[in-house]
């Protein structure tokens, strides 16, 4: 990521002063508040927005564990997140197994063990190549769920039934209280673990390692660092993440369907990573919020959302690469140099 | 009979091979040139199919008769020229120089404001030109049944694929693109101007996307997600080829082309899923491509 002069710095996890680091809690005391309350003040359908949010911000953690952090440009990264969701539909309405928590693990044991074979592959190249070769994987999949429809039901895809959260069923309540209710707090706790345990990897010498090897692959190689070995391990923790975001997302779309790995779809991912600013951590979910209900707005509007969705796109692209967050902590810069 | 099936499935796959052939070599040229893998020549694929219905209606509404119509499609392909310096000036010059990542995703960003685009001028429903494949006309060879239209467009594919090479061996701006191809600093020190030369081998990229668009037009239908889907296969073609390899392109069309059919016509099911495994494992073995080493 040479192109962008903004990235080292701001990553990494600052040592600043304690009145910052003070103001740094209570923010995010405020954002998870603001969650735990939302249902309960605005509509059902902001909360029904927020839901599928939660789904794909785990997913977008991990992806900008790869771009962010790593230095590779995932175009398939749907895959695993289809590979979730299809993990939920096939547990509840084929082998009619529903605890959540069983689905999870399965999930993540099984995408992890597909990533760790992909990966293997595509860390062998870089930029243009992952890029493509993460690409031909999803189409694969994606192929592979539209041909074999006996298995999978083709482009009509599965319904979703609903699992059993930490052993309750709750199949006899409506739709949208199980949503609004149980399964709203139950996602929120599982993406507030997820990027709790992401915040431990990126800060840790894994992630630090991580990052020295987007700056300067050589200059890690000779520190030590197996330069293709860790890029796996990304992929992996990657993969993994894009899954559990996959399952929290299938009961809430109730309907899983081959567009979830299409590459329009990868697209996406990396659109709201872009759009939120990959060089900040939660850049990436901040992004996700911000185009989900963005589209929603949009699509109300006009049924030409895709252009304009494209414009913003090659705006951020050209003019802001670091996105959202990367514009305010620029003028968060500005306004302390001012003081 | 086994004979009649195999020049079925020969001939239809190097029908498809020549249109893919077509916007596989504008990719080429593009990244060998700018660096820049195009996302968006599948978008001018879908633009030169619905300007081809355009231009046949027109014709036909000022009375040329069925069998000239392929005057018509090679008109709109060229037509939409001027999509690329738009395209070019207008948004891709910003980038050079930038992380390939970043361009390709500016160009994802003119893959969306394209299929709108469409939508907006032509809406939902697909759009062909009746009666055009037909008024071709078919020949029977040795038993099977081949539409002389498919002909037509692999003879001017073949043509086309000839005026290139012809180009980039012969000529005076055949030789800037292979120069700029092969050392950018170098021929620019050399004073040849980057900035006429990038757009005009974006506008050469763009025409050859709406020409392979323009002629597939009478065999098929242009819908909206025409785009997206072509450039999957264009993909696949200039993996298997070689990356900025213009050889590769034609070999990489002809083997995606060929694959394709026989998929088709015997397991249906392989079709994408038997070209990306062999994407992947040209990927996985040989990442410079089957035919790659010859640059643009």
């Amino acid at each position: 990521m040479k192109a962008d002069n903004l990235t080292l710095k701001t990553l990494e996890p600052k040592n600043t002063s304690v009145s910052f680091k003070k103001t740094k809690t209570w923010a995010i005391l405020a954002i998870a508040l603001f969650f735990i309350i939302l249902p309960r003040l605005g509509s059902q359908y902001v909360s029904y927005l927020i839901l599928t949010f939660f789904g794909y911000a785990v997913a977008l953690l991990g992806f900008n564990l790869l771009f962010g952090y790593t230095g590779l440009l995932s175009f398939g990264h749907a895959l695993f997140l289809a590979m979730g969701a299809y993990t939920v539909a096939f547990f509840t309405s084929k082998f009619s197994i529903f605890p959540m928590e069983i689905i999870l693990l399965v999930a993540i044991v099984v995408s992890a063990i597909l990533a760790a074979l992909i990966g293997a592959v595509c860390v062998q190249y870089i930029k243009i190549y992952f890029a493509m070769l993460t690409l031909a994987f999803g189409m694969l999949f994606y192929s592979f769920l539209i041909k074999f429809y006996y298995v999978t039901g083709g482009d009509e895809g599965m319904r979703v039934l609903r699992p059993y959260l930490l052993g309750y069923e709750l199949s006899a309540i409506p739709k949208m209280q199980f949503l609004m209710g149980g399964y709203y707090y139950y996602a929120l706790v599982v993406l507030t673990i997820a990027t709790w345990v992401m915040w431990k990897i990126v800060s840790s010498p894994f992630g630090l390692c991580l990052m020295a090897i987007r700056d300067n692959p050589e200059k890690a190689t000779y520190l030590g660092v197996d330069v293709k070995r860790y890029r796996w391990y990304a992929f992996i923790i990657s993969g993994a993440y894009a899954a559990v975001g996959g399952v929290l997302l299938a009961p809430v779309i109730g309907q899983v369907d081959p567009t979830l790995t299409y590459w329009t779809h990868s697209g996406t991912l990396v659109f709201m990573t872009l759009l939120g600013g990959f060089t900040n951590f939660l850049g990436p979910m901040l992004g996700g919020l911000i185009y989900i209900f963005l589209q929603d707005k949009v699509m109300s509007l006009t049924t030409y959302w895709r252009f304009i969705f494209g414009a913003i796109l090659a705006f951020l692209v050209i003019v802001a690469p670091g996105g959202v967050a990367g514009v305010i902590s620029s003028l968060v810069k500005k306004g302390r140099r001012g003081i | 009979m086994v004979l009649t099936d195999i020049i079925n499935i020969l001939l239809s796959g190097v029908f498809y091979g020549s249109i893919l052939f077509l916007v596989a070599a504008g990719l080429q040229v593009v990244f060998g040139v700018q660096k820049v893998f195009n996302l968006a020549c599948g978008e001018f694929y879908a633009l030169g199919a619905y300007t081809g219905v355009v231009f046949v209606k027109i014709a036909q509404g000022i009375g040329l008769p069925l069998l000239f119509s392929l005057l018509p499609l090679i008109l709109a392909g060229l037509f939409l020229f001027f999509i690329g310096p738009i395209v070019e000036r207008g948004l891709l010059r910003f980038v050079y120089g930038r992380d390939e990542t970043f361009q390709l995703l500016l160009t994802f960003a003119v893959v969306l404001m394209f299929e709108d685009v469409i939508r907006f001028i032509w809406g939902t429903s697909p759009q062909s030109t009746p009666g055009v494949y037909l008024a071709y006309g078919q020949i029977n060879l040795l038993g099977a049944i081949i539409p002389i239209y498919n002909l037509i467009v692999i003879v001017s594919s073949l043509v086309i694929a000839g005026l290139i090479g012809y180009m980039l061996v012969r000529t005076k701006f055949g030789r800037i693109i292979r120069a700029t191809a092969d050392n950018r600093e170098m021929s620019e020190a050399l004073g040849i101007n980057m900035k006429s030369v990038y757009t005009k081998v974006f506008t050469l990229g763009t025409v050859l996307g709406t020409l392979g668009g323009a002629l597939v037009i009478p065999a098929t239908a242009a819908m909206t997600e025409m785009g997206v889907e072509l450039i999957v296969m264009a993909f696949a073609v200039v993996v298997i080829g070689g990356l900025g390899s213009m050889k590769g392109a034609f070999f990489g069309a002809l083997v995606v082309g060929i694959l394709r059919a026989i998929a088709i016509s015997t397991y249906p099911e392989l079709e994408l899923l038997l070209i990306y495994l062999i994407v992947i494992g040209v990927l996985v073995f040989r990442p410079e491509g089957l035919f790659g080493g010859s640059r643009a």
